[in-house]
């Protein structure tokens, strides 16, 4: 695939969007210079220099995983020199003619570098065809609306006509307000491909991340064939602070994190970020067909 | 839709004076003295007026009127709509939720299965349905017995009047999420006509979990959207005060989903709302319901499959004629 110059070209381009988010996690002032930067850890409050956080996947030493970029993701996963996005051209439309929704939309593009909040790509990983997409909550908080609806159905339709595995990183707070109905419809549509997909016995792997909430919850993320999660991730349908208004009590320490949902019966596999490779190399060793 | 005249009452407050005037023409009675007659006339032609004042309500009537205590619920349309209804409990698995209603009833001859949430008439019945909120339990009662429908062949005919899913800590505990998704994959894939009927509040996938159907029913003041308008505002602005404006930027009226094609179809409800004349509305609900069963019933498992997956697949894709 790499003698064609502008996959190469492409290949490139991806490289460096992956590095870009790399780097964009500090939110120091960009005065100092890039290595002396450091990171707080929500969790335990280390400092990590860029360095560390390089080395570790962005995993604090205390096990927090800071969420990350799709095409970081994307490159962390899959085998070098076989990433093809798929679905780039599908773009967010502001159907309810929302006030200040486009622009909104352009400040987001700027700030993450990204188009939308979920990057689809075909490719390999460790030799196995594959689709995969991977959200993010860099851009919107991950909140589906018409263009990452859209875009994971595409993914998932590829997997169909391809009869390759699909993985989905699931990172959202939800569906996108913004978008009103139309956001709403994609949790419909996209569920719809998803029971395809299942029905034509093609193998369906989704990776919950922190966080993982609302609509997303409620509709692909919890149709998979095979559902692992990034340690700590929060992961459910109403927000904590929807339930603690509800109920009028506070929340027990771990709610709705990973570990519950393991717990409660919704999640196969707890999987560090290091270990995530290996194991869904594992997993689509299991399901080949040879 | 044009917009009102500032100086015109809102329909809460147009509401609450048509019902003091129908509370005194029922103290009245029966006239006896001449005063008597004069002054009953004199309210009815009043009545009359102040419904006429109601003829065009703003996204924040529809709301109110949406949410009208007083408006017929699932329990209602079962009963004027359907006969012989036999109710079928419980999802099999964990617990019964009384917050969804279903069962099997009789629809012009024809067996059909008839679900819907409900929220309950007195405050026992209201905290037992958690206010129309379903829980897991609620969702997976209702996909067992679209199955069973699908298995015996009967239309499904759903009937949504709900805030959203139930937000509390044992619904989360037992996958709310998940019981959501699994409705809406397997309804897209059932190989009998749905028709949904949307009366009343529309939330979230709590909504979406019993909609996605072949034909969407709107009745005139139901409204649709992708979270309440407090819960919009206090996400988007973190104001919940501020649900009035969130009405009107939302598009959560039945005219406004029509245009967006996630209504099929607008019912027209009685001047004041479905509360002011149910019977009305118990018979254009018939007429659009026989009408679209004969339509959906001449078409194969197989299209009536495709044509609802299609429906659902084009939402969200930009029409590439740009404008």
């Amino acid at each position: 695939m790499s003698s064609n110059p502008f996959q190469k070209r492409r290949e490139e381009i991806f490289n460096l969007k992956a590095l870009r988010e790399r780097r964009s996690i500090t939110t120091m002032p960009d005065a100092i210079p890039i290595q002396q930067r450091t990171t707080i850890c929500p969790q335990c409050g280390h400092a990590l220099t860029l360095d560390e956080l390089e080395a570790n996947l962005h995993v604090c030493r205390c096990g927090y995983h800071f969420p990350i970029g799709s095409h970081y993701r994307l490159q962390l996963t899959m085998d070098p020199g076989t990433i093809r996005e798929i679905a780039k051209g599908v773009k967010p439309f502001d159907w309810l003619h929302f006030p200040g929704y486009p622009e909104k939309l352009k400040a987001q593009r700027k700030k993450s570098g990204s188009t939308e909040g979920v990057s689809a790509v075909r490719g390999k990983i460790g030799g196995y065809p594959v689709v995969v997409a991977a959200m993010d909550t860099r851009f919107f908080m991950g909140s589906m609306g018409s263009a990452v609806g859209e875009r994971i159905t595409q993914a998932i339709e590829l997997a169909e006509h391809k009869k390759w595995p699909l993985i989905l990183f699931c990172a959202s707070g939800g569906a996108r307000m913004q978008e009103g109905i139309i956001s709403l419809m994609q949790m419909a549509k996209t569920s719809a491909a998803m029971e395809r997909l299942s029905r034509k016995g093609i193998l369906s792997v989704i990776v919950l991340t922190h966080p993982t909430t609302g609509g997303v919850t409620a509709s692909f993320a919890m149709l998979g064939d095979i559902t692992l999660a990034e340690p700590g991730a929060l992961i459910g349908f109403a927000g904590p602070r929807v339930i603690e208004q509800t109920i009028g009590e506070k929340l027990p320490e771990g709610f709705q994190r990973a570990e519950f949902q393991q717990e409660h019966g919704f999640v196969d596999q707890i999987v560090p970020r290091r270990d995530m490779r290996k194991t869904l190399i594992q997993i689509l060793r299991l399901h080949s067909r040879s | 839709m044009a917009n009102q005249d500032h100086s015109t009452p809102s329909i809460r407050e147009l509401d609450s004076q048509i019902d003091r005037m129908d509370k005194r023409i029922q103290d009245i009675g029966d006239p006896i003295t001449p005063a008597d007659v004069v002054q009953l006339q004199q309210l009815k032609r009043d009545r009359e007026e102040l419904l006429h004042l109601c003829a065009n309500p703003t996204p924040v009537d529809r709301v109110y009127l949406a949410r009208h205590p007083g408006r017929p619920g699932v329990v209602d349309y079962v009963g004027h709509l359907f006969t012989d209804f036999f109710e079928q409990r419980g999802d099999r698995l964990y617990r019964e939720d009384p917050s969804i209603y279903g069962g099997i009833a009789m629809f012009d001859h024809h067996p059909v299965t008839v679900i819907g949430t409900r929220k309950g008439k007195t405050l026992q019945e209201n905290l037992a349905c958690h206010f129309g909120m379903p829980c897991p339990e609620g969702y997976r009662k209702a996909r067992r017995l679209m199955h069973q429908a699908e298995k015996f062949k009967r239309p499904i005919i759903t009937f949504v009047d709900t805030a959203g899913a139930y937000p509390g800590k044992e619904a989360e505990e037992n996958g709310q999420g998940e019981a959501i998704a699994r409705n809406l994959a397997e309804m897209s894939q059932l190989r009998v006509p749905i028709i949904a009927v949307f009366t009343g509040e529309g939330g979230s996938g709590g909504a979406l979990a019993l909609g996605v159907a072949n034909h969407l029913i709107m009745l005139e003041n139901a409204i649709y959207s992708i979270l309440s308008p407090e819960g919009f505002a206090s996400i988007l602005w973190k104001d919940p005060s501020r649900s009035d404006e969130a009405c009107s930027v939302m598009k959560l009226t039945a005219q406004d989903l029509y245009d967006l094609k996630v209504a099929d179809e607008i019912v027209k409800e009685p001047l004041g709302g479905a509360h002011r004349d149910p019977d009305a509305v118990y018979h254009a609900l018939r007429t659009a319901i026989r009408d679209n069963l004969k339509t959906l019933s001449r078409l194969s498992g197989n299209e009536l499959v495709n044509r609802r997956v299609a429906k659902f697949r084009a939402y969200g894709i930009v029409d590439t004629k740009k404008s």
